[in-house]
């Protein structure tokens, strides 16, 4: 077995040269590479972690604006369905404003003729009047021979005509 | 001569001196040997793989997708492990980690076909044991620097009656001590049990084959399929031995961070 046939020999070497060789691992690698490959990895790291941060307060920013662009929305949306509902409120009023000028017309005109069919009424009827008084005093005159005072022949008709 | 020419399993963990074989630091011998060339091609291996991620791109490629997924799994584990105070702790752990990782798989590498012979250093106690060390000595000077003598409350867990305490303080200063030895000697088995295996198992497929061709549908056929599934297992041994190699470190840190 070399390793202990040859301990006396050659243990000082090993030891030295171990030595040497892992001083030189120990400092160039672990001391002079090491802490630079693992700032790289920190770095790196460190670089995700501000992106991702970065990238949910965009999002969350994107969401207030959508919140308040929803809210402007719905107040323009309000504003608009105001603003319909009132029209058409005002444009039924207007509407219920002239129905009800043109119904006062109408009934005025329907007033206005109806007093003069009720004067043309009287008219006729008056003058039906004299002209059967004038016919009665005419036939009476004929008939009887008698000249009739004209205001009671007139007095007569009215009354018989009146009772039918 | 054809005696001689036995395959000796053990042959590939031998040590070799390639160079400085009179290099000498206080009357110790410190000669370039194959396994210190293999922690050298284990170190530029890895700091080329870890330099290719670090182009530092917002959207990374494959290469720096790679490496950073092993730092943020050093990260993971000794966040899972120590918690937040863990994370000065990922320079050692990826390192040694990856350095294990590196020298297991390089190890494992086929380059016999071409005429090299890779070595798995950490096939040696001598260089895990280094490891080891190095890790408890950690564990102990952050143990003492954060804790002081209070350090010493990890060997009596809570609720121990009093009359067991001294009981339960020695088991468990032994299970501690032992940790340095566990750790590195858990790693030095694996690998060299398996790259023992791999070689007495192929011994087999050229030596029946050399025998003739009804020892070779027998023994050596049968061999050479188990050796090709025993490799995907030694592949996934070499993942999981830096693996906890590097996970035990991680937990006997956060005994020195955070007690108990």
């Amino acid at each position: 077995m070399p390793q202990i046939a040859q301990l006396g020999e050659y243990y000082a070497s090993q030891i030295f040269w171990m030595l040497i060789f892992f001083a030189i691992t120990f400092f160039v690698v672990g001391r002079g590479m090491v802490p630079k490959v693992m700032d790289t990895v920190a770095q790196r790291d460190k670089q995700i972690a501000e992106d991702l941060a970065t990238a949910e307060k965009l999002r969350e920013s994107a969401d207030a604006e959508e919140e308040a662009w929803r809210t402007r929305e719905n107040a323009n949306r309000a504003e608009a369905q105001g603003l319909i509902a009132s029209a058409r409120a005002k444009a039924g009023a207007a509407t219920a404003d002239r129905l009800n000028a043109a119904q006062v017309g109408i009934e005025a005109d329907l007033a206005t003729a109806e007093k003069r069919i009720d004067e043309a009424r009287r008219s006729a009827a008056s003058e039906i009047e004299t002209v059967a008084a004038d016919a009665a005093r005419e036939i009476v005159s004929r008939v009887a021979g008698l000249s009739l005072d004209e205001t009671a022949v007139r007095a007569a008709v009215k009354g018989s005509l009146v009772h039918g | 001569m054809a005696a001689e020419a036995k395959l000796d399993p053990m042959h590939q963990f031998q040590l070799e001196t390639l160079a400085g074989a009179n290099w000498n630091i206080a009357g110790y011998n410190i000669a370039f040997t194959n396994s210190a060339l293999w922690m050298a091609i284990a170190t530029v291996v890895l700091v080329v793989f870890v330099s290719g991620g670090m182009k530092r791109q917002l959207v990374p490629g494959r290469w720096q997708m790679a490496v950073e997924t092993f730092t943020g799994f050093i990260d993971g584990m000794l966040a899972a492990n120590v918690g937040p105070a863990g994370k000065k702790y990922v320079p050692y752990i990826f390192s040694l980690f990856m350095f294990i990782l590196f020298a297991n798989f390089l190890g494992l590498l086929p380059l016999g076909v071409l005429g090299l012979h890779a070595f798995t250093f950490t096939s040696h106690f001598s260089a895990t044991g280094v490891l080891a060390i190095m890790s408890f000595a950690i564990v102990l000077g952050v143990g003492f620097a954060k804790h002081k003598l209070h350090f010493f409350s990890l060997f009596v867990p809570h609720g121990t009656p009093v009359v067991m305490i001294p009981l339960i303080f020695c088991v468990e200063l032994i299970s501690f001590l032992v940790r340095p030895f566990s750790l590195g000697l858990r790693l030095f088995v694996a690998m060299m049990a398996g790259h023992v295996l791999l070689e007495v198992l192929s011994s087999f497929v050229i030596s029946s084959g050399n025998a003739g061709i009804g020892l070779f549908a027998i023994a050596g056929l049968p061999s050479f399929i188990l050796m090709v599934g025993i490799c995907a297992l030694e592949l996934l041994v070499a993942g999981i031995q830096a693996y906890v190699f590097a996970l035990l470190t991680c937990v006997y840190l956060n005994d020195a961070e955070n007690l108990h």
